[in-house]
């Protein structure tokens, strides 16, 4: 899996999230792979990785969902998540999930396909990215999932080093959680705003105009916080601006 | 408040986060102890390393803990100390005070130890007329306060030096007012002076009993410790039945991986290994060493096979220095003895789920713990399981709760019901009734707006994407 040369044919699994809030981020992510000559397959039969329902305590109804997810992505070709949280929850947590049951070996064998987009795109050898945007300040959130169980931020901060007209500023405290959480952010609320209220005041000191991420709970938890606020700050998933800046336009 | 059984967890959290003062100490103090854990910890590789074998010391040990417990106790014996074992604080309790009694004591110092906060050893001794002086001076602060500690390792870390110096003044007699912490400092150790030595027994915790050789160990940086089991003719001290490793050789990396994480020292100013009472032809040290040995739960927490690991802990409290939450609570808004991440886990275990299961959802599973935690302890991993039990459990579950999940499980595992629910969502967009969730949602946030067309629908009329 860690040789993305050998395949010519990948699947991709959009999220709900990004299904349901924020397509263009996952039209983005499909045709930057496109771009670069990779043929996307979407399976129509995926849905949810399962993860709120797992981190809420209720393993029966994660493990249901994801046997839905196992089940639409049968072929042997890596599946493409444009999220570390769900890429870590496929990856890492569903072999723990079935661990004891006949769906194990099935199982197992969907998640060591599972890899994150931004590695992915990152690790695509000779990939080009021509950026013709304007100059741009951004900043960015590593998100927990992909810090922690993906690593994989080292992976997308290198994809936005490569657009030539972006200047990137580090948050202060890059690394601290949004407050997001999944249902910790309804189960805690008054913790969750305190977390993302400071993760905003992070952001303005940064100056920048656009906060990237690669997991989209995050991204609407900070830019529900920052709209409420009435900032002019935007969020915004890695393969949309990625995408944006560098498609040619006709 | 504390220690009720209407622990009233979102009203603490109320407080705690109204409290600037509180913020900004706690902000700056963690900022300190995790900038100091980094320069002990700088290389990677080689903290990996070590945390694996702090990992694999402390399973080893738990593996079988009953032959070890067993085998402590004899060479504690065969060196002169005395061991007694507490089922319950309770008991524990009890057994300090006949000790206590049997020497007609009244005086009684104290060096730091959780498991005598868990045993509320100080206000039950008050009760029985037994004086019992903090001399850690995190506790000591605290204590002049009436207040319980708000993190394992720096117990008074939610004060700054301002709100030490007006407690000192007041409650310290004669004490002047100042800012000044050498001062203060020099005051305290007066104070404690005279303490240690008007008192009878001397009381402390524990950070490792080796079974092999008998030996308590324990680990400072004030050098009270030292005077809590010296000074006074009696010692007893206290500990929680995890604490016991197989060997002397175990040490070295624990202690490393122990002070590294807690404080960010290489080593401590003090490491004492305790050995039993004065032999005869010495000229000091006590006469009498006790240990109690604390259960409380934790044979029961040993008996499950996921949980189990909670019992890897040594108390560094480096997971409470990198917890979001912890950084804007601090301690007392989690209602018992063990704050932050361990305390999630630990704290609904021991007190059970109906009186302190809410902890468990007091974390965003970052997973910023598990990645710095010397022993490697899965906390999310357990705080998962604890949710579980939590729904599952009859005093505990949420019938609606398990309904809404259920109909979730139905609209994922269903492609159609899915697709449906998706375009609803995207007719209602945000004109979603602002209730539950939602209003929880948008007290800082204005509420997500679903796309008019989903990934779904897109993609079926992108060019080249091959739908299945």
């Amino acid at each position: 899996m860690n040789d993305p040369l050998r395949y010519e044919t990948v699947y991709f699994f959009g999220t709900c999230l990004i299904d349901a809030f924020y397509p263009q981020a996952g039209l983005a992510a499909i045709r930057l792979l496109q771009r670069h000559g990779l043929k996307v397959v979407f399976p129509q039969r995926q849905t949810c990785c399962g993860q709120p329902a797992y981190n809420s305590g209720f393993f029966d109804e994660a493990r249901a969902v994801a046997l839905r997810q196992v089940r639409s992505f049968p072929k042997d070709y890596p599946v493409v998540v444009p999220s570390g949280s769900c890429a870590g929850m496929m990856k890492y947590h569903y072999p723990e999930l079935f661990a004891g049951r006949p769906e194990l070996d099935s199982v197992r064998n969907f998640s060591g396909r599972v890899v994150e987009f931004s590695r992915f795109l990152a690790e695509l050898p000779g990939l080009r990215l021509q950026d013709r945007g304007a100059a741009l300040k951004v900043t960015w959130h590593s998100s927990c999932h992909a810090l922690r169980e993906m690593k994989v931020i080292g992976y997308a901060k290198s994809l936005i080093r490569r657009l030539d007209n972006v200047e990137l500023v580090e948050l202060q405290r890059e690394s601290e959680c949004c407050g997001f959480g999944g249902t910790f952010a309804v189960k805690q609320p008054q913790i969750s705003a305190a977390m993302v209220t400071d993760k905003v005041d992070d952001i303005l000191d940064t100056g920048a105009a656009v906060v990237l991420g690669i997991d989209c709970g995050c991204l609407m938890n900070i830019a529900g916080a920052m709209e409420k606020r009435r900032l002019p700050v935007s969020c915004m998933h890695l393969a949309q601006f990625i995408w944006e800046r560098t498609h040619e336009t006709n | 408040m504390r220690q009720t059984d209407s622990f009233d967890f979102a009203g603490n959290v109320s407080r705690a986060l109204a409290d600037r003062q509180l913020r900004r100490n706690l902000r700056a103090a963690m900022d300190t102890l995790i900038e100091k854990r980094n320069s002990v910890f700088a290389d990677p590789q080689e903290t990996e390393e070590l945390r694996e074998r702090g990992a694999a010391i402390k399973r080893r040990a738990l593996s079988r803990l009953p032959a070890l417990l067993a085998q402590l106790e004899r060479n504690l014996t065969a060196n002169g100390i005395r061991v007694h074992w507490a089922e319950t604080t309770d008991e524990a309790n009890q057994a300090v005070l006949d000790i206590m009694r049997s020497h007609d004591a009244t005086r009684l110092v104290k060096g730091k130890s959780m498991v005598s906060e868990e045993m509320h050893l100080n206000p039950f001794l008050q009760r029985h007329g037994i004086e019992s002086m903090e001399t850690d001076l995190g506790e000591f602060i605290i204590q002049l306060d009436n207040e319980p500690p708000s993190h394992i390792i720096v117990p008074a870390i939610h004060k700054n030096r301002d709100q030490v110096a007006r407690t000192f003044h007041e409650k310290i007699p004669e004490a002047p007012y100042t800012e000044d912490v050498e001062e203060l400092t020099a005051i305290a150790r007066r104070t404690l002076r005279r303490k240690f030595f008007a008192a009878q027994v001397g009381l402390s915790g524990v950070n490792f009993a080796v079974a092999e050789t008998g030996t308590l160990c324990l680990v400072e940086n004030e050098g009270n410790g030292r005077m809590c089991t010296t000074v006074p003719p009696v010692h007893i001290a206290v500990m929680g039945l995890e604490k016991v490793i197989e060997k002397l050789e175990d040490i070295p990396p624990l202690l490393r991986l122990l002070t590294g994480s807690a404080t960010g020292q290489l080593v401590t100013t003090y490491f004492n290994m305790i050995s039993g009472p004065r032999k005869p032809g010495e000229k000091d040290g006590p006469l009498e060493v006790h240990l109690i040995i604390l259960d409380n739960g934790r044979t029961r927490i040993l008996a499950d096979p996921v949980m189990r690991e909670t019992l890897l802990c040594v108390r560094c409290g480096t997971c409470l220095n990198h917890c979001p939450v912890y950084t804007r609570l601090g301690g007392h808004a989690y209602g018992f003895v063990y704050p932050g991440p361990i305390g999630e886990i630990l704290t609904p275990q021991m007190e059970g789920l109906a009186r302190a299961g809410v902890l468990a959802t007091a974390s965003s599973l970052c997973n910023a713990c598990e990645e710095v935690c010397p022993v490697k302890i899965p906390i999310p991993r357990l705080l998962r399981r604890l949710r579980r039990d939590l729904a599952a459990a009859a005093e505990t579950a949420d019938p609606l709760e398990r309904l809404a999940w259920k109909g979730w499980a139905l609209m994922n595992r269903v492609p159609l019901i899915n697709a449906l629910a998706v375009r609803a969502g995207a007719l209602l967009g945000d004109r979603l009734p602002a209730m539950g969730s939602l209003k929880a949602w948008s007290v800082v946030r204005t509420p997500p707006r679903p796309a008019s067309r989903s990934l779904h629908e897109l993609v079926r009329r992108e060019k080249g994407v091959e739908n299945e």
